[in-house]
This record gives C-alpha cells, sequence and structure tokens, in this order.
C-alpha cells in the first residue's frame, strides 16, 4: 500500500474526457513523476488530489483516508502541501511572515483566533521558520518583501513554505515550468537536495525530461487522460509508447 | 510595556497624550481673536472626533488588514445606537449597560450580514454590504418604526419605563446621561488668559475608550491572527493551500470591526440620547471608508487621522460663509476681494464637500499611503538632510 492510492479516477469536462482511469500509487518516501504531452490530464489529475477539484468516479486514498469531498484546507491539515506552477507566496509580506504562517497552520490548526499573542515573542515559530530559511539559503532575505524576490527565489520561497509544514507528500506541478536553465538547475538541486536531507513523498509533474530523470524514482506517463506506462526511469527512456506519445521530445 | 514594542508603546503614548490634552491642543487661538472660529476644542465636536476614530480603527481591521471593502458599516453604528437608547429608555441612564449593549447587538447584527456577504469577495462583496446596509436603513425608516419611531428617530420621552432609574426628573425634566452619577454633558471651564478651555466627561469618557479599542487594534495588528488577516489580503489561495480556513478569519474580522461601528453609535447615543435612521444611510458608511483610506488605510495611526481630519473640515469649513471671507480679504482693492470671494465661495460653508472631494482626490493620486504616508516623506525628507554628509539612504519603515 502506498501513501496515496489514486483508483479508477475519471474527470470529464463537459464533453472532454480530461481524465480516463487513472490508477495510481505513490509509495512512502520516494519521488514519483508524473509526465506526458500538454493537455495530457496532468493538472487535472493533481487538482483532484488536493480538493481543488472532484473526480466524477474513483477513489483518492491518502494514508487510508479517502480525501475526497474534503476542501484544500482539510487536506492540507493531512499532510499533503503543493507547490503551483507559478508560485503563489504572500507578496506583500516579508519572507520571513511568509514561512511563519504555515508554522502557524500546523500548531494551530486551521483557524485560531489567536488575537492577543505577538508575532515577535513566539520565538518556536520564529526559530522553525528561521532554520528553514536557512536550509534554503534564503535567511539573509528574511527580512524582505517577498514580492520582491527573482523568480528563482519566489520558487525557492514556496518550498520552504511546504517544506516547513513537514508535510507527508509535496505535490509540485512544474515547478520548472517557464524557469531560465540557470534557475532550473537551481531548483533541480533544491529538490534533490530535500530528497536526501529529509524522508518526504514527493510526486512531480513535469516537462521537462532533465528535471525527471535526475530525480524521479518512478514515473508515470499519462496521455489523454489514461497512464500509458508506470516503471523506473531507465525502463522509461526506452519504452516505445513512451516516444510514441511524446514524438519529438522523445530524445532524452 | 502592555506587551507592546518599544514603537508601538510610543504611539499609543503619543495618541493617549493627544487625546488626554485634545481640550487645550485643539483649542489654540483665543476666544476673541478673528481665528477662534477654527478651534476645535469643545466638547462636542472632539466626541465627535473620537467617536468616529474609534469607527474608522475598527472599520480598518476588516478593511486593512483583509481588504475587504464594506460598503455597509454604518449599519452597525446605526444598530449600536438604537440599541444604547433602548437601554436608556427601558434599564437605567447608566451609559455602561447601554455601550455593552450596543457592541454586543451590533457583533451579532454583524455576524449574520458577514456571514452571508462573505459568501463573495471584491466589488460583489462591497455590494453585498451596501444592499444590506439600505435594507436595514429602510427598515429602520419604516418598517420597523415601533422600534426605531421612524422619521422621527428614537428619542427619549418622560414616560420611559425605566426600570432602574426614574421616567422624569422632580422638576419634570427627560434625566441625563451619566456614568454612575456623573453626567456625561457635565463640563468644567477653565479660563486662562484670553483661553477657555473646556473638559467635558462625556469627551473623556469617549477618549478613555477610544484609548483602549485603538490598544486592541494594535494588539490584533501584531498578533498572529493579525497576520493571517493580512495574509487574506495578499493570496487566499494560497492560504487555503497551507492549511488555513480563510472564511472564519474573515468572518471574525468583519464581527469585530461591526463590534467597533456598534461601540460608537452606542457612544453617540451616550452623548446625545437619540437615534435615527439617517446613521444607517449609505453616505454614512462612505464617509469611514474616506476617513480610511485619507488617513491610510492597513496603517495603525492613519484612520485616527482621517476621522479627525474629515470631521474638523465638516465643522469649520462648514462654518466659513461669504461674511467671514470678505473680512480676511477685506485689505483687497474692492473689484479683487470680490472676485476672490467669488472664486473660493462655492469650497466652503455647504461646499465644504467640494474641497473634501479635492483634497481626497489629491491624496488618492499623489499619496496612495494617505496622511501617514505624507507624513512618513516628510520625516524621511528631514532624515535625508541629516543624513546626506555620510550618505545613508532613510530607510523605509513599514507604515505605521
Ligand atoms: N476547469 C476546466 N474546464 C474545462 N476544461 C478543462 C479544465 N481544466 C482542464 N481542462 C482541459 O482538460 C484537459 C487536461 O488539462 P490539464 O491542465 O490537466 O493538462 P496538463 O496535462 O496539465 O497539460 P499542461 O502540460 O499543458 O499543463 C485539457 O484539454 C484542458 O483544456
Ligand atoms: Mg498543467
Amino acid at each position: 500500500m502506498g501513501i496515496l492510492e489514486v483508483k479508477g479516477v475519471g474527470k470529464r469536462f463537459g464533453g472532454l474526457q480530461a481524465l480516463g482511469d487513472v490508477n495510481l500509487s505513490v509509495q512512502e518516501n520516494t519521488v514519483h513523476a508524473i509526465i506526458g504531452p500538454n493537455g495530457a490530464g496532468k493538472s487535472t489529475l493533481l487538482n483532484c488530489l488536493v480538493g481543488k477539484l472532484i473526480p466524477d468516479t474513483g477513489s483518492v486514498m491518502f494514508d487510508g483516508q479517502s480525501v475526497l469531498g474534503r476542501s484544500p484546507h482539510e487536506i492540507n491539515q493531512m499532510g499533503i502541501s503543493r507547490v503551483f506552477q507559478t508560485p503563489e507566496i504572500f507578496a506583500d509580506l516579508t519572507v520571513l511572515e511568509n514561512v511563519m504562517i504555515p508554522c502557524f497552520a500546523r500548531r494551530d490548526g486551521s483557524f485560531r483566533m489567536h488575537a492577543f499573542g505577538s508575532v515577535v515573542n513566539e520565538s518556536d515559530m520564529l526559530q522553525k521558520a528561521e532554520t528553514m530559511l536557512d536550509d534554503v539559503n534564503m535567511l539573509s532575505k528574511a527580512h524582505l518583501h517577498a514580492g520582491s524576490l527573482s523568480r528563482g527565489d519566489k520558487r525557492r520561497l514556496e518550498m520552504a513554505m511546504c517544506l516547513v509544514q513537514e508535510p507527508r507528500l509535496l505535490l509540485l506541478d512544474e515547478p520548472t515550468a517557464g524557469m531560465a536553465r540557470a534557475d532550473t538547475n537551481n531548483t533541480i538541486d533544491l529538490l534533490k537536495e530535500i530528497k536526501t536531507k529529509r524522508d518526504i513523498t514527493m510526486c512531480i509533474i513535469e516537462h521537462d525530461m532533465h528535471v525527471v530523470f535526475s530525480l524521479a524514482d518512478r514515473i508515470t506517463v499519462l496521455a489523454q487522460g489514461t497512464p500509458l506506462v508506470e516503471d523506473t526511469p531507465q525502463n522509461i527512456k526506452g519504452h516505445p509508447k513512451v516516444r510514441e506519445a511524446y514524438l519529438g521530445e522523445a530524445q532524452v | 510595556m502592555f506587551g507592546l514594542n518599544k514603537k508601538d508603546t510610543s504611539l499609543l503614548l503619543v495618541v493617549a497624550a493627544l487625546t488626554l490634552f485634545a481640550p487645550f491642543i485643539l483649542n489654540p487661538f483665543p476666544t476673541d481673536s478673528g481665528l477662534a472660529q477654527f478651534n476645535a476644542g469643545y466638547p462636542d465636536l472632539m466626541q465627535r472626533f473620537v467617536i468616529f476614530g474609534i469607527f474608522a480603527v475598527g472599520f480598518n481591521i476588516l478593511f486593512g488588514l483583509t481588504g475587504y471593502l464594506s460598503f455597509g458599516h454604518a449599519a452597525f453604528l446605526g444598530v449600536g445606537s438604537y440599541s444604547a437608547v433602548w437601554m436608556f429608555k427601558l434599564l437605567s441612564m447608566n451609559v455602561i449597560p447601554a455601550i455593552i449593549l450596543s457592541v454586543i447587538v451590533a457583533g451579532l447584527f454583524a455576524l449574520l450580514i458577514g456571514f452571508v456577504s462573505l459568501r463573495r469577495s471584491g466589488i460583489y462583496f462591497s455590494i453585498l454590504t451596501l444592499a444590506f446596509a439600505q435594507m436595514s436603513f429602510n427598515l429602520a425608516y419604516s418598517v420597523l418604526t415601533p422600534i426605531t419611531n421612524g422619521e422621527t428617530g428614537l428619542q427619549l420621552t418622560l414616560d420611559d419605563p425605566r426600570i432602574l432609574g426614574v421616567s422624569a426628573t422632580a422638576d419634570g425634566s427627560i434625566p441625563v446621561t451619566s456614568l454612575f452619577g456623573l453626567e456625561m454633558r457635565s463640563t468644567y471651564e477653565m479660563a486662562v488668559g484670553g483661553w477657555n478651555f473646556q473638559f467635558s466627561a462625556g469627551y473623556y469618557l469617549c477618549a478613555i475608550i477610544m484609548l483602549v479599542s485603538f490598544y486592541i487594534a494594535v494588539r490584533i495588528f501584531r498578533s498572529p491572527f493579525g497576520l493571517m488577516l493580512r495574509a487574506v489580503k495578499c493570496n487566499q489561495n494560497r492560504m487555503r493551500y497551507t492549511g488555513l480556513n480563510t472564511r472564519p478569519y474573515t468572518l471574525a474580522a468583519f464581527v469585530i470591526s461591526g463590534m467597533y461601528a456598534g461601540l460608537a453609535g452606542g457612544l453617540m447615543a451616550s452623548m446625545d440620547p437619540l437615534a435615527g435612521a439617517e446613521r444607517m444611510q449609505w453616505t454614512a458608511s462612505g464617509e469611514v471608508v474616506l476617513m480610511t483610506i485619507l488617513g491610510g488605510a492597513g496603517t495603525l495611526i492613519g484612520p485616527v487621522l482621517g476621522a479627525g481630519f474629515i470631521k474638523y473640515f465638516e465643522n469649520i469649513f462648514s462654518k466659513i460663509n461669504d461674511n467671514v471671507l470678505h473680512q480676511w480679504f477685506s485689505w483687497l482693492p474692492d473689484g479683487i476681494e470680490d472676485f476672490v470671494v467669488f472664486i473660493i465661495h462655492p469650497f466652503i460653508g455647504k461646499g465644504w464637500h467640494l474641497t473634501l472631494g479635492i483634497l481626497f482626490m489629491l491624496v488618492v493620486i499623489y499619496l496612495p499611503g494617505g496622511l501617514v504616508e505624507g507624513g512618513q516623506r516628510i520625516s524621511r525628507l528631514f532624515k535625508k538632510n541629516k543624513s546626506s554628509d555620510d550618505g545613508a539612504a532613510a530607510k523605509t519603515t513599514p507604515a505605521e
């Protein structure tokens, strides 16, 4: 049994069958990549896991509990964090505050009327946030406005915000999309570092084959809403079905 | 001090000093000087300063922190006033139960309206709050006449069945509001030289309550709860995927600001025990929006400044008339004098709204951070001048 079990998930948008019959099993402490051509349904699948979309059929079990019908914040409280395709951060707040918010969310739950505390006196939370920022080499930027960061740093910050929650499953939707080569390499290094430093389960959607093959333990190839194959990176590389799905993109 | 850092403590102390010494500060001109009309140190106006200060500080907790722009907050103020007057009619002329009831009723009312309105955000939220407030206004004006006394407004009468206290005083008049016997209207006058300073019990009650409200607002701003409210303004999507439920946060902010409005309404009725539907009208809701933006939304002191600024102009500019202008410009040749008066005429007296509108536009265009930003720019200018030798750039401080 994997920590995440997706069984027979299907989703229609009007006349379009975005997901057919998706089965997926993500094992604990592995990096599982989902690849596939544009419009394959990768983002749709991910949105079904985090409560943004409710699938028409099938089940999604996280750690033995169904996530279906729960709202995004409840699913996050179960232990699933997500990184967005374009970094979603609190642009008007400082970098440190950005990281403290998930700390509070983890400690206080989805709502707490903590109106007479003082953020600057929460030394546990401060320390946790600072340690995290140090881990991603952003401590020196702790007091900058998050909105003023470079795109690569925003991504880094968003990852820090997810990691500081110590999620049991981290979902990433194209974390390097639209990034310059240098930023992409930076992000890969960060992800590799995360993978070796922490016991973390990741599920990553990615177009960039370089990223996928340098990170993933297992790869699922999705095409037209159905998984074609699931295997290790070595086996996927030479797989004829994958070449077919990707046409010209398969020279990796 | 009081669980605040140094900067916030000094801010609080400055506000405390300004409000407690307001009878002096707002009365800088001797009574018989030509400038005496610019004095604002009389109880009636000072009470309005601090009461609207409370209203704006509370509004800012919602608008400044979460970014939700309510166009219906006057409804809570009105509800607070009605509750307080009913308390005077039925229970006692003591202001404490009246104020407590007005805060509670306004809070419950805000819970109801907030629960529905917060299903939407942005302009739709604003429209919903506006619709609710107009509904409340119309209800108060006509349908609920038995409770609100409709057009005339709710007033005390000589046969109110007051449980604790008398319906009428020995000399046959309506009793006055008091704080455990201290009459709200009682005023101590101090004549020093040409000046006449007035210290009113009502003003000091309002001022102390305003200071407590301001202190609570500072605490909320600095708390984890306040941080979450700022996060709501920034990125609700990120919040949800960080495990935070945005609805109760916004609703809590809405209810708190509604309670501040109710407190302001209760205090208004405590100073002058009547309540009318016009307090709930959309223009009144718009006024608190103006105050907050003019002073600086999202800053601590901004709403207080904005409230004081607008109330001052409302009272002072509206009092200036053509006669006063002719006096001022009498040193000009006759034709030019008439011309100048003619030009200025639309901006004074009843036309003070025009002046306010222009000021508001100028502030929004050139000082988006409101009067607070103006103050910061000026102080930065001074700092720069001082430190320009060693080349240190003025550090931008977060808006207070
Ligand atoms: N909310 C929606 N309403 C209607 N159609 C949608 C919606 N979301 C996605 N689709 C459609 O479903 C299909 C799958 O979309 P999805 O975003 O999951 O693809 P993807 O694999 O993530 O593609 P990409 O690599 O371009 O991100 C697409 O054809 C898309 O147009
Ligand atoms: Mg996608």
